[in-house]
């Protein structure tokens, strides 16, 4: 096939094409190579010696004499050259603990030696003694103070977000409906464990690989903790096996333990966790109470929210208060209303510390406020869907921040489409009929929700992405940025933008290393902005490198592929190297206040309406997602398939935090950190899931795009628990809602209804 | 060190391959470590994921739980020998059309479970596909398009005949 015929315009599109997989085929082919999949000459294994305890002084370590402790490599807190801190947002995270532990399976101590066995050994033969201090495990008991574990008051972070008079609203309101509703904490569960390999020489300094979403978070931390300059840390991302917000912050600390013992060691070494210490130690999903308070008209109009959100964060602060943060803009929904107070506060424990998780608060947010519009509903005697759109944010509405909904909002489409698609009202009068015959109760629920695309407030600004493509010699196109792939299509959705800006093909693009040492800082791969923020600079940086090769090298208007290519190599000759980078620019307008809470709390918002049917088995006490319709608006859809997935493995993740996924904490410790006791939805789990789009493209998205990622996981529960609501008139207002609770409410009823046996 | 353990040998996607491990050694590690297939994965190390599927002897294992002697004088497949006449399995091309891989981390496995079921089975209905992919876990999917790439690789037509 020639390629001069090829011109610009007449290239068939390439965004919005499924198109495969950029690193697919490495993948099916089993080549891709994950950390666990390298090794380096001479390397050794890694392993971390935890606190047995939740809260404690370290009062000695005591090393076996059985075990010839010369062959190995100990590291403790003394050993480390820079700073003991993991630095996030808060540095108050120890690399390793040196006189007080803060929760179980903190890490105290590191070991190296060539075998994996010899450290399973020399592991075991550590004793670690204590002086124990009174532990705090759970919201309440943080709340009351009485033991005082973080800070002055346990108090992480608060928001106060106020409009209107809340207050001035009680008395004249028709209906006031109070609840109160709680999440458990989330184990990413990626199937592949955290895992690093360091090297270091005096000369070069350190480079680790790992699996990882934030290279430069890496970078960062690692330079305080070695007390290095930019230059003599390297971070290099492998293929990462999933990752769902569970690489965000920890490999920081995992990539300076293993850099701490190649230091010592003087050879590579390998850290990678089993699945009982990935479970155990590493970060999950905020649990959280979310109390609201709501008035009414008689109409059923929203006349004020009054919400009080708190989250558990664990034993340091980590995450947690942009977690808050992004809890506390979507807690109020995607509703209008004149008069609203979210006071919210994440509070310390000591458990793990608690970390990004795919929709970063807003899951527990609204789990509370669509499982509280059904209370409502019922409360007032009006139907959930009319009660929804009644008060559904539309164009020209503000939010709780004052945010002015400039671009169109489809609520209502969104709705009646999946209103339509699950055929809801001849579904649901089919359940009322049956369920009054039948032992599986059958319910229908919904619901509807935003997602704020990109982060929040003034953060993308905070971050100042820069990101780009350059055009190597062999004449590839590079895509220069720092954002990882881990499963969610970022390589594939990057080539994808950059071959069409361009006008080359898709093949013709290549993704750089995501390797410090080569690539700009365009932040972290995170808030569902790469597609959005990420793609729009090297949509820009694509449209920078046409002017400048048109300027420099004769690249006329209407150029063919084979042209473009040898503008390059003219410039190159010329110039040097051929490259174009573009730097985050806020679109026009926005304005926000980090103090007050006021103004444009995001760029973009995605808008999504669920539809779960549930049946609950009232012999089994069993409850099982039948069917699950999703209808959103994410702006154009860069590619169908890949955004499909992204949905639909929400969805799962969604189902298995409503009903499977629960964390057992002993003594504040993880007790089911494995497969076989912590429940994720299997093959046999997962129900048909219908999913649709309705696309209206954002014009400072790339392509039109806005965030997908993490949107879909913020609606199943409580569309689930509203189905549960319907199909058996009891309201749970808890998550995870395994069989045992529903036998607790249910199985209490149907013992007083049913008539004594004879 | 290694010479003195007693051989043991298997065949793997093919080939004669005889190593020189402790008998108690887990499959998994002998074809990761010592045999350098790293397509092999492993996810929980205790048969619950299904990362570390192979087939042995026809049969599908969790190789994380068979211990290597175990698998003296067997047939052993992997993800690197699924491929035929040097072009992708039906499978493997179904997955990259279909989106049936994300991260990839389970990939080799499922793709492993989803050849022994059409092995067997060459048109599972849904409820089959279910099943026979029951013992294999996806973080990323939620698995409806590995479904539909098991569904898109049965009903071409050379399925039936590459089944080995």
């Amino acid at each position: 096939m020639s390629t001069v015929a090829k011109t610009r315009i007449a290239k068939p599109p390439i965004v919005g094409t499924p198109v495969f997989r950029k690193e697919g085929l490495d993948k099916l082919l089993g080549r891709a190579r994950y950390v666990d999949d390298l090794e380096r000459e001479g390397m050794w294994h890694g392993a971390t010696v935890r606190s047995t305890i939740p809260r404690g002084l370290i009062r000695s370590i005591h090393f076996d004499p059985c075990i010839d402790w010369t062959q190995f490599s100990v590291v403790t807190a003394f050993d480390i050259p820079g700073r003991n801190h993991i630095h996030l947002i808060f540095d108050d995270q120890p690399c390793l603990a040196d006189e007080q532990v803060n929760h179980c399976d903190e890490a105290i101590l590191l070991l190296a030696h060539p075998s994996r066995q010899k450290l399973r050994e020399a592991a075991a033969a550590i004793r670690i003694d204590y002086d124990p201090l009174p532990p705090v495990f759970t919201i309440e008991e943080s709340e009351r103070q009485d033991a005082i574990i973080w800070g002055q008051d346990n108090i992480l972070k608060s928001f106060l977000l106020e409009k209107g008079d809340v207050d001035s609203v009680w008395d004249r309101a028709a209906h006031i409906v109070e609840g109160e509703y709680r999440t458990g904490a989330q184990e990413h569960l990626y199937i592949e464990n955290n895992g690093a390999i360091a090297e270091y020489s005096a000369e070069t300094g350190i480079t680790v690989w790992g699996s990882l979403q934030c290279p430069f978070y890496v970078h960062k931390s690692l330079m305080a903790v070695f007390n290095l300059p930019e230059d003599k840390v390297r971070v290099i991302q492998t293929e990462t096996g999933g990752a769902f917000g569970g690489k965000e912050d920890y490999p920081s600390t995992l990539c300076a333990h293993a850099a701490l013992l190649a230091m010592k060691s003087g050879h590579p070494v390998k850290i990678v966790y089993d699945r009982m210490e990935d479970l155990a130690a590493t970060t999950k999903r905020h649990p959280s109470r979310v109390r609201h308070r709501t008035a009414l008209d008689a109409d059923g109009k929203l006349l004020a929210m009054d919400i009080d959100l708190a989250t558990d964060g664990g034993a340091y602060c980590t995450l947690s208060s942009t977690v808050l943060s992004r809890a506390t803009l979507h807690s109020p929904g995607p509703y209008v209303c004149p008069n609203v107070r979210v006071r919210s506060r994440a509070w310390a424990t000591n458990t793990v510390p608690y970390g990004a998780f795919r929709g970063f608060g807003a899951p527990q947010a609204i789990f509370a406020i669509e499982r509280h519009m059904d209370e409502i509903a019922a409360a007032i005697g009006m139907d959930p869907i009319d009660l929804r759109r009644r008060n559904f944010l539309h164009d020209g509405d503000t939010t709780a921040t004052e945010q002015v909904m400039r671009e169109p909002v489809i609520l209502d489409k969104l709705l009646d489409r999946a209103l339509a698609e699950s055929d809801y009202h001849a579904r649901r009068a089919r359940f009322v009929e049956e369920n009054q015959t039948s032992p599986v109760k059958r319910g229908l629920g919904i619901s509807a929700f935003f997602h704020g695309s990109g982060f929040t407030g003034s953060g993308e600004r905070y971050l100042n992405s820069l990101a780009g493509v350059d055009v190597t010699p062999e004449g590839n196109v590079r895509v220069l940025v720092s954002n990882t792939e881990f499963g969610q299509g970022t390589d594939t959705i990057l080539t994808q933008i950059a071959a069409e800006a361009i006008g080359v093909d898709y093949g013709d693009v290549v993704i750089a290393p995501r390797d410090t040492g080569i690539i700009p800082n365009s932040g972290p791969t995170v808030a569902s902005r790469t597609s959005m923020v990420v793609g729009r600079l090297i949509e820009r940086a694509a449209a920078q490198l046409i002017e400048m090769l048109r300027e420099h090298s004769g690249l006329p208007e209407d150029f063919a592929h084979d042209e473009f290519f040898t503008a390059c190599d003219r410039y190159r000759a010329a110039h040097g190297e051929v490259v174009s980078l573009c730097r985050y620019e806020a679109p026009p307008g926005i304005y926000w206040d980090d103090q007050t809470y006021h103004g444009e709390a995001y760029p973009a918002f995605a808008w999504s309406v669920q539809v779960a049917q549930v049946a609950v088995d009232t012999v089994t006490y069993s409850a099982e997602v039948e069917e699950f319709w999703s209808v959103q608006e994410v702006g154009r859809v860069l590619h169908p398939v890949l955004a499909g997935g992204q949905i639909e493995g929400g969805i799962a993740q969604g189902i298995g935090y409503a009903l499977y996924e629960k964390v057992v904490w002993q003594n504040g410790h993880m007790a089911n950190n494995q497969m076989t006791n912590y429940i994720m939805p299997t093959a046999e789990d997962v129900p048909p899931i219908h999913i649709y789009f309705e696309e209206i493209p954002f014009a400072h998205g790339a392509f039109g795009a806005k965030g997908i990622g993490e949107l879909p996981h913020d609606g199943p529960a409580p569309a689930i628990l509203n189905a549960i609501r319907a199909a058996t008139g009891v309201a749970f207002n808890s998550i995870p809602l395994l069989p045992e609770d529903l036998f607790a409410k249910l199985g209490v009823v149907a013992a007083i209804e049913e008539p004594a046996a004879v | 060190m290694s010479a003195n353990w007693p051989p043991i040998s298997m065949t793997v996607n093919g080939i004669e391959r005889e190593v020189h491990v402790p008998p108690m050694k887990r499959l998994l590690d002998v074809l990761r470590e010592d045999l350098r297939l790293t397509g092999t994965k492993e996810g929980c190390g205790e048969g619950e994921c299904g990362s570390c599927s192979v087939r042995m002897d026809g049969e599908l294992v969790n190789s994380c739980l068979v211990p290597v002697l175990q698998a003296q004088g067997s047939r052993v497949e992997t993800v690197e020998g699924l491929q035929c006449d040097g072009g992708l399995h039906p499978l493997q091309q179904a997955f990259l059309a279909c989106g049936g891989a994300q991260c990839g981390i389970c990939t080799p496995g499922m793709l492993m479970a989803a050849s022994h079921l059409l092995e067997r089975n060459p048109h599972p209905t849904m409820f089959e596909i279910r099943e026979g992919l029951a013992g294999n876990l996806c973080r990323c999917t939620g698995f409806v398009r590995i479904f539909e790439s098991v569904i898109a690789a049965a009903s071409r037509p050379e399925q039936a005949t590459h089944a080995r």
